[in-house]
């Protein structure tokens, strides 16, 4: 562990190396939670949240309002380090690294850990600009290469028939769907081991939702995945595991079929049959 | 128990208030239209070439004039207070006359005509001649003795003297001008020996090289000598060409046509000839030097230099401006104390422009420029380099006069753009400079440029500071020319606002400077019109480029 912090770039290799290896050994956690603590100043927003997120599997977070789950997910890739008086405590390990320890490198661990955000926020910028945005900050400026990733990365994000004509027009000039398209490429196109969506439907119609579910399904083959979502046929059309969280304490996670049928809390049960929340 | 619905007012509430901020808004375009009627109307008429009048006055002496103004007689009190009137008469011939403006009462005028044969005549000194052509001499000879014979040729005469005057302008300006710097320099590198001799009286033999710079001087003024009697030749041959006039009164001038810009025969113009010579003239005005303690010429210089000031003082404001928004929006922590300099900041807007001024002078000009001037300018001291008024200090002042308008715009701008595309960059592994460069800058550009157009604005208009730091009244030379190093910032400049002032107000010859005044603030406000289009044309280019859509 000591040798690991001195060099985070080894880390990295290290880390891939071993999930190569593990990938084929079976389901191995990619994002593992031990008694995690988070506090805005006073006021304490999550309690001694403990859990293990497979890999290339779909997570789905679900609670009503407030309760902390997109808190935990920002933790994934350290983005409430933008908030002032935030403090941590407990551990957050993603694919084996202790990313609030002092010595791993943010910008390292966002790269590996890619976001799409509730509402869509492509950058005032063409299509091609967005998507090879990631790219461009990491140094690549050699037009094939990012010519290629831009293809991919659209292609993944289903995007790329509708989005081929006009790579160079604006972004901005996108139907509320494709713009979040553009951000999902533009997300995978850094090529993350893990992928963070923060209730990325809530502000799009039921055609487009639809459209970024079956995204979702055919991601989960490259990605590791956790989705927030508030609605709950959502959670249990896309994902394989659900988590179910209350007042900022992790009530019960299981399978996604086992949560929606079957589940072992009284709470849980309450909230997935609508009785509250 | 019935209820019902409150009657309809008569008038919705709040209605008045339409009116009265309508009529707010009305006031204030009746302000800016009539500030710019009062402008239009008074400039835009002058250069228009009307008629000469002939008038034979009671006392049998008579007046060939353009009439300039007509109003009633001012006797307060008194029956016939404005009834009865007088003219102000433009007689030009300032030579002859002593004035050239001439209040006539329309009682003692006996007669008035348009006579045909009347020229007016604009020369370099001494404002117009307004006459009779009586004879055109070419090297001692008379080759036209006839009003019609003069007239025919006088047109390919004056083209003559117009390549005369560019040769001549040629020589003086561009070769011997040369020859005069290059003897400057090898004074001042004379004079830097001397003083190198001084410090170290011991120090290396110095006869080669004083040697070798008289010879350079000795060789530089021989071709100075053959230069200023080429000069010399051409004004002669060119001086030996000459147009004699006869005044109303019936004397007679002889004037050199190298001295004259124009002539025309004021009524047997057409209108297409009319509108050429006020094109003419219109151009003249632009592109000229100005002439006769600014009264007439141009303003070619003015308007130059409150361009390129303009520039200069943009290339500091804009990145210093950018940068100060930068730290207190992005980086500082938002303390108290990043609140006292947030309002701090606003209120430099509000110190008076004149106290910039003296801040220039002494802060700019004497620390700055003279520190400048001991260290890089020691031969030429005293005559101070930069230690005197110059562009640079003048923009530099001015740059400071609107940096608060460039920071609050900035800092505005840079507040509204979203946080959630700066959550998207950061989450795609950018670093905070990153996205400040990459996306929060690009977002921010089109409310940056809006505190440019109010910067330029501000800048462009301001004279009180300019005063203290570089603006003379008459410059010799522009800013910007072909000599090494091009961008002379050490040197002093025209300024089109403190030419309105000077013109106006310093000027000795009122009557003929008003127009000028008028003219001059036309082409003030046309430049700061240009200026601010561009901005808001890039502006909105980069408007569409990133506006925000609504889905």
């Amino acid at each position: 562990m000591t040798d690991e912090r001195a060099s985070p770039i080894r880390i990295q290799t290290e880390v891939s190396s071993k999930a190569s290896q593990t990938s084929l050994a079976g389901a191995v956690p990619a994002i593992v939670a031990d008694k995690l603590n988070l506090s805005y100043g006073t006021n304490h927003v999550l309690h001694d949240i403990s859990m293990e997120i497979e890999e290339r599997r779909v997570t789905a977070f679900i609670g009503p309002s407030g309760c902390g789950k997109s808190t935990f997910l920002r933790c994934f890739n350290r983005m409430n380090d933008l908030i002032d008086n935030v403090t941590i405590s407990g551990k957050l390990q993603v694919r084996g690294l202790d990313i609030n320890a002092p010595t791993v490198d943010v910008i390292e661990v966002r790269r590996r850990v890619g976001m799409v955000f509730q509402k869509s926020n492509p950058f005032p910028k063409s299509i091609y600009e967005n998507v090879v945005y990631g790219l461009r900050i990491a140094g690549i400026s050699d037009r094939a290469t990012l010519d290629a990733a831009c293809e991919k990365s659209l292609r993944g994000a289903a995007l790329w028939d509708e989005a081929k004509d006009r790579l160079n027009d604006s972004a901005l000039g996108l139907s509320g769907g494709q713009q979040q398209r553009v951000c999902i490429a533009r997300a995978i196109a850094v090529e993350p081991e893990i992928v963070l969506m923060d209730e990325p439907c809530s502000a799009l119609d039921p055609i487009a939702t639809l459209k970024i579910e079956e995204l979702i399904y055919s991601l989960k083959n490259s990605y590791t995945i956790v989705i927030v979502t508030h609605n709950l046929q959502q959670a249990a059309r896309v994902s394989d595991q659900t988590a179910f969280f209350w007042l900022g304490k992790l009530v019960e996670m299981g399978p996604t079929a086992q949560m929606f049928t079957n589940p072992s809390e009284k709470l849980t049960e309450d909230y997935i049959t609508g009785r509250f929340g | 128990m019935t209820s019902t619905l409150p009657k309809k007012r008569a008038r919705p509430a709040g209605e008045s208030l339409v009116w009265f901020t309508a009529s707010a808004l009305g006031l204030c375009l009746l302000m800016i239209g009539g500030l710019i009627a009062v402008i239009l109307t008074n400039g835009l008429g002058f250069f228009w070439p009307r008629p000469l009048v002939l008038f034979s006055l009671k006392d049998g002496s008579k007046r060939l004039a353009e009439i300039s103004a007509h109003e009633g007689i001012p006797n307060p009190g008194r029956l016939d207070h404005l009834v009865n009137k007088r003219t102000l008469l433009k007689v030009g011939n300032r030579d002859l006359l002593a004035a050239d403006f001439e209040w006539v009462n329309d009682a003692d005028i006996v007669q008035r005509e348009e006579p045909k044969e009347a020229w007016f005549v604009e020369r370099r000194e001494y404002g117009p001649f307004l006459g009779f052509p009586v004879r055109l001499n070419e090297a001692g000879k008379e080759i036209a003795t006839t009003s019609s014979a003069v007239a025919a040729l006088l047109p390919s005469r004056l083209r003559t003297a117009d390549h005369d005057r560019a040769a001549i302008r040629h020589l003086e300006k561009d070769e011997i001008g040369i020859i005069n710097m290059r003897i400057e320099r090898a004074r001042l590198a004379t004079k830097s020996l001397d003083a190198r001799a001084l410090r170290d009286p011991r120090g290396p033999d110095q006869k080669g090289e004083r040697d070798r710079l008289a010879a350079q001087v000795a060789s530089e003024q021989q071709v100075y000598a053959a230069r200023q009697e080429e000069l010399a030749k051409v004004v002669e041959k060119a001086a030996a060409r000459t147009l004699v006039l006869r005044s109303a009164s019936g004397e007679e001038k002889e004037l050199r046509l190298l001295d004259i810009f124009r002539a025309y025969p004021a009524n047997r113009l057409s209108w297409l000839e009319r509108a050429s010579i006020y094109a003419g003239r219109l151009g003249g005005f632009l592109w000229d030097d100005p002439r006769e303690a600014n009264t007439e010429g141009g303003i070619f210089p003015a308007i130059f230099g409150t361009v390129m000031m303009v520039f200069l003082m943009t290339l500091v404001v804009v990145p210093t401006g950018v940068l100060a928004a930068l730290y207190l929006r992005e980086y500082a922590a938002q303390s108290v104390l990043v609140r006292i300099v947030r309002i701090a900041v606003n209120n430099l807007a509000g110190v008076p422009s004149i106290v910039f001024g003296v801040f220039g002078l002494g802060f700019f000009v004497y620390t700055i420029g003279g520190s400048i001037d001991r260290a890089f300018y020691q031969d030429a001291l005293p005559t101070p380099t930069y230690g005197t008024g110059g562009i640079l200090w003048a923009a530099l002042t001015l740059a400071l006069l609107t940096v608060p308008v460039v920071i609050v715009a900035s800092e505005e701008a840079l507040s509204v753009v979203p946080r959630s595309i700066r959550e998207a960059s950061l989450a795609l592994g950018a670093t905070k400079f990153q996205t400040l460069l990459r996306v929060v800058l690009p977002s921010a550009a089109p409310g940056i440029l809006t505190g440019l157009i109010l910067a330029m604005a501000r800048g462009a208009g301001e004279v009180a500071p300019l005063m203290l730091t570089g603006v003379v009244k008459l410059a010799p030379d522009l800013p910007l020319d072909g000599f090494f190093p091009f961008f002379h910032l050490d040197r002093k400049f025209m300024h089109l606002g403190f030419h309105i002032y000077d013109v106006g107000f310093q000027s000795p010859n009122v009557e003929a400077a008003k127009p000028m005044v008028y003219m001059t603030t036309i082409f003030l406000l046309l430049i700061v019109v240009l200026l601010n289009l561009t901005a808001i044309i890039v502006r909105n280019r980069l408007r569409r480029r990133f506006q925000t859509s609504a889905f």
